[in-house]
């Protein structure tokens, strides 16, 4: 059974942009796809840069996945699976999420 | 089997491309390879040598370091001249008394300038052009001088001309034949060039025999001519001639012809047949070659003859059969170029002469009787027809339809007349510098180059005098089609166009948005490559606050935070001090604020100061502090103004003629701010000492005591390039005139991520072109590219400063959304007394120290 954690509200995340949220000591980068209230959720540590940055990458497309691009050395990470686009050796957690009324919330096991 | 012993005497351009050559070749190992050079370095280039005055060090010039040497195996002794050849012992005698055995003795000795024997030439400020000693004494003597004078209107004497321009003094050439470079142009074409050469400052006077050199009244020397009149100058350059250095060969036995130089054979061996002559030292069929690359030929010959005798015994396939003596170069900034006959001497031979006065152009075709071959062309103003020429006359090919269209101007909408890349046969000579033929590209391309810089790696084409990278270009695009490559310069797979084309869209429909443009022009969602490049190029047109709602997912890693990301995440913040001045007052804020924040501190390379190690929540706290007492953004993070570094000029320095600092700081506060395909650096230097290093800036400024110079698009980096003279003698409103079109001309059409120097390489036409564009407003777009900066300039803003008074933008400088707390995985050490991110390796001891502290 998923226990939902509120972490912030639709509206803190500018459309198109990231941002980081702790979760039991976990940090978890949130994704808003553009102005919808779709929203990805991927482990923040950037395994190649080795730092806690993912959530301040660009995101965009690559062919029809949506992906974030490390903001240090630019790997793509898939927002859905955690794949690296470069390497999928090191692929990343991806966390459930949900957006309801408006508050995203995240699944901790 | 031993190995063969080759002595080379004499270490200059041929010297060393014969060395270069043979310790590459396959039979490297079968040789020792000695050398001797007279000079106190490595060969250099020579023919770049002019260069050493916009800013060139030796270093620069060098063709090869000792270091290269060393790798592979050369044995090389600097500051040695050999003084005697004993050809029956086969040795050589140095001037500090060693003897070195030889198999194969290779003269490279070169030649040496020829000075008349004018009464007085041996004066202090009496000098020649050749070596890099030679110029070192060029520039002291300058730096004491107003005046120059060259003695010799050829090719070097123009080159040492414009040494001495750019070196500040009002110069002067004098020569003894009724024309400038009378042995590659006719009279047409030497007319012309006297004429562009006087209207960029530099008196020529012809038919003038100096008679003697005495003591000046206005200046040091007066140079008195047979004509009676004179000429006064503080300093006079001897570049009258060469002649070859055959001193070694006269002595010891070697025949040399009746006015000098080392006889030698088609395969280059002099009266002796172990010893080798090459270079401007060697006369073949009664002719001394002065260039470069017959030189590189005879080389070549050299050592395939040299194998061939003492490792394979076959024949050798090369012999040296003459050269051809075309030339094109630029000298003083006017193109200049000489095919073949260039003077109609051939029998029966009939012209073609377009003489534009308007333009400054002149073009001169020599054909046969026939009207079927080339045999000679002179052209000065516009060399474009070059390549195409040369091939003609090179390849003996019939020139294709009408003559006359070689060298008529292009009208309007229609294709120039040349032959194209494919007409020319397999063997055709592209380069003649390494002797590069059109199948060799043509294999290049087919191995998988596919970029100059690939073919130049592969082939060496285009890396001697450069000459041929036009044609280059046109046999590897050629080739690369031919293969079915397709040249993609698509942005990225959202966009199917190039910056510049996105930039044009941008700015005709007047789109403010990137949702616009996606929904308009592109496809899927964006991606880190075209949303910072469309983020730029709104900012760059529309100048609106970059954390706006509807531009902030555009910003790339530094730019949406308004800081440059570190290694581990946080960040470095460097506000903008500009032209490099800064009160104490102020000074000892960013003291306090790097304290307080426990910052890392560090001068920055323009002239600013780095605090890094500040985390994403103290961004504003720090940039408040900042504010508050009076500093701004430093837009180190964006791609956009960086700074314009500054020495201490006119109101301090004893040397200083302009007042640079002020000029620095006016034009960083004007440009601050602006966005564009890349970061952009200036300098202003108070005098030609040059202390900000303004030549390696995109925009470079230095004072002369006429007004300012305005160098443009140079850099450092990872491929460091000097600045373009652009402009000289500019009050400070030209100044600032021709910086904004620059600039607004570079937001417009480079691409993206293109420095200006790039950006300008490519333009077609390069910095003529530019020149053009926006000194002469070719294209007619003056007036929009100022008011596309005034509008800039008039809607700039501190970013950081809206930033602090806008609380809904401050919610995002935290590290978490949901908490407060710090990011856990910084860790620091602390060096010479300041921190630094912990390393790995102390990553894991501060780790294992704190699990076992707990």
């Amino acid at each position: 059974m998923t226990t939902w954690i509120s972490v912030c509200n639709l509206s803190d995340i500018d459309p198109d942009t990231g941002v980081c949220a702790l979760l039991n000591g976990e940090q978890v980068a949130l994704f808003r796809w553009g102005n919808s209230d779709t929203v990805y959720a991927i482990n923040n540590f950037d395994p190649f840069g080795k730092a806690n940055v993912l959530s301040r990458g660009l995101i965009g497309s690559v062919g029809e996945r949506p992906v974030v691009a490390s903001p240090l050395y630019k790997q793509h990470f898939d927002l859905s699976t955690g794949e690296c686009l470069e390497d999928t050796e090191k692929s990343i957690k991806v966390y459930p999420v949900r957006v309801e009324a408006g508050v995203v919330a995240l699944g901790a096991a | 089997m031993s190995k063969k012993r080759i002595i080379v005497v004499g270490n200059g351009m041929v010297g060393h491309n014969f060395i270069d050559t043979l310790a590459n070749a396959e039979c490297a190992s079968q040789f020792d390879i000695i050398t001797f050079a007279e000079e106190a370095r490595l060969a250099y280039d020579r023919v770049q040598l002019s260069k050493y005055f916009s800013g060139a060090s030796a270093e620069d010039l060098a063709l090869t370091t000792e270091a290269d040497y060393q790798k592979q195996g050369i044995i090389y002794t600097l500051n040695e001249k050999v003084v005697a050849i004993d050809s029956h012992a086969k040795t050589v005698t140095t001037a500090s008394g060693r003897v070195e055995g030889y198999d194969k003795l290779v003269l490279a000795t070169g030649s040496f300038p020829f000075v008349p024997p004018i009464p007085g030439k041996d004066q202090d400020h009496c000098l020649v052009y050749r070596t890099i000693e030679d110029l070192e004494a060029i520039s002291a003597s300058a730096a004491v001088s107003k005046t120059g004078v060259v003695v010799g209107g050829g090719l070097l004497g123009l080159e040492a001309a414009n040494a001495l321009k750019q070196a500040g003094l009002e110069t002067h050439v004098v020569e003894f034949a009724p024309r400038l470079m009378a042995v590659q142009l006719d009279e047409g074409g030497g007319k012309l060039l006297r004429r562009k050469i006087e209207e960029l400052g530099v008196s020529v006077h012809t038919e003038k025999a100096t008679t003697e050199i005495v003591a000046g009244e206005e200046c040091r020397y007066r140079m008195n001519f047979a004509d009676g009149s004179f000429l006064e100058t503080d300093m006079i350059l001897f570049s009258a001639g060469i002649r070859p250095q055959d001193e070694l060969a006269r002595q010891f036995g070697l025949d040399v012809g009746e006015r000098g130089g080392i006889v030698i054979n088609d395969y280059c061996q002099t009266s002796e047949a172990d010893i080798y002559a090459i270079g401007e030292c060697a006369l073949w069929d009664n002719k001394i070659y002065g260039l470069v690359a017959p030189g590189y030929q005879m080389a070549k010959v050299a050592i395939e003859h040299i194998v061939s005798s003492l490792l394979t015994h076959e024949e050798p396939a090369a012999s040296f059969q003459g050269a051809d003596m075309s030339t094109k170069l630029k000298l003083l900034g006017v193109d200049v170029a000489s095919i073949g006959d260039a003077h109609g001497h051939t029998a029966g031979s009939q012209s073609y002469v377009f003489n534009d006065d308007v333009e400054q152009v002149y073009k001169r075709l020599i054909v046969s009787a026939d009207g079927k071959k080339l045999v000679g062309a002179v052209l000065v103003g516009d060399v474009e027809a070059y390549g195409t020429l040369l091939q003609l006359k090179l390849n003996d090919m019939d020139i294709p339809g009408n003559p006359a269209n070689l060298i008529l101007p292009v009208s309007d909408g229609s294709e120039p007349v040349g032959l194209g890349v494919s007409a020319l046969p397999e063997t055709a000579q592209i380069c003649s510098c390494y002797d590069v033929s059109k199948g060799d590209i043509a294999n290049a391309v087919q191995g998988g180059c596919c970029s100059m810089g690939d073919i130049k790696d592969a082939t060496k084409a285009s890396t001697g005098c450069g000459g041929c990278a036009a044609l280059v270009k046109q046999v590897m695009d050629a080739e690369l089609t031919a293969l079915g490559v397709e040249v993609n310069n698509n942005l990225c797979e959202h966009f199917a166009f190039t910056r510049a084309e996105l930039a044009d869209i941008v700015r005709v429909k007047g789109y403010t948005t990137f949702s616009e443009l996606l929904e308009n022009h592109g496809s899927g969602h964006g991606c880190e490559i075209c949303k910072p490049t469309i983020g730029s190029i709104l900012a760059s047109f529309n100048n609106e606050y970059v954390l706006k709602d509807e531009l902030i997912s555009l910003q790339d890693t530094n730019d949406i935070f308004l800081g440059n990301m570190q290694k581990d995440g946080t960040y470095s913040i460097v506000p903008r001090i500009a032209g490099g001045e800064i009160t104490p007052e102020k000074l000892i804020v960013l003291g306090e604020v790097a304290k307080e924040y426990d910052l890392y501190t560090k001068i920055t390379g323009g002239q600013r100061i780095d605090l890094f190690g500040a985390q994403l929540h103290q961004l504003p706290d720090i940039w408040k502090k900042l504010v508050d007492a009076g500093f701004e953004t430093g837009h180190a993070y964006g791609k956009s103004l960086r700074t314009v570094k500054s020495c201490v000029g006119s109101t301090w320095c004893r040397y200083g003629v302009l007042d640079s600092v002020s000029m620095a700081i006016a034009l960083e506060n004007r440009y601050k701010g602006l966005r564009a395909p890349h970061k952009i650096k200036f300098a202003v230097s108070g005098c030609t000492r040059e202390c900000a290093e303004a030549q390696g800036k995109d925009i470079g400024v230095i004072a002369t005591e006429n007004g300012w110079n305005l160098y443009v698009c140079g850099n450092g980096g990872m491929r460091p390039r000097h600045a373009d003279l652009f402009a000289t003698d500019l009050d400070d409103e030209t100044l600032v005139k021709y910086i904004d079109r620059v600039l607004m001309f570079y937001v417009r059409t480079a691409d993206r991520l293109q420095r200006t120097s790039v950006w300008m390489e490519n333009l077609e036409g390069g910095l003529d072109y530019l020149k053009d564009v926006v000194i002469n407003d070719k294209l007619g777009i003056c007036d929009e590219l100022e008011a596309g900066m005034t509008k800039v300039v008039d809607t700039y803003q501190c970013e950081w400063k809206t930033t602090i008074e806008t609380p809904e933008k401050l919610k995002r400088f935290s590290h978490y959304i949901n908490a407060t707390d710090e990011d856990n995985n910084l860790l620091y050490v602390r060096e010479r007394g300041q921190r630094r991110p912990a390393t790995e390796q102390e990553r894991i001891e501060l780790v294992n120290l704190e699990t076992a502290a707990d």
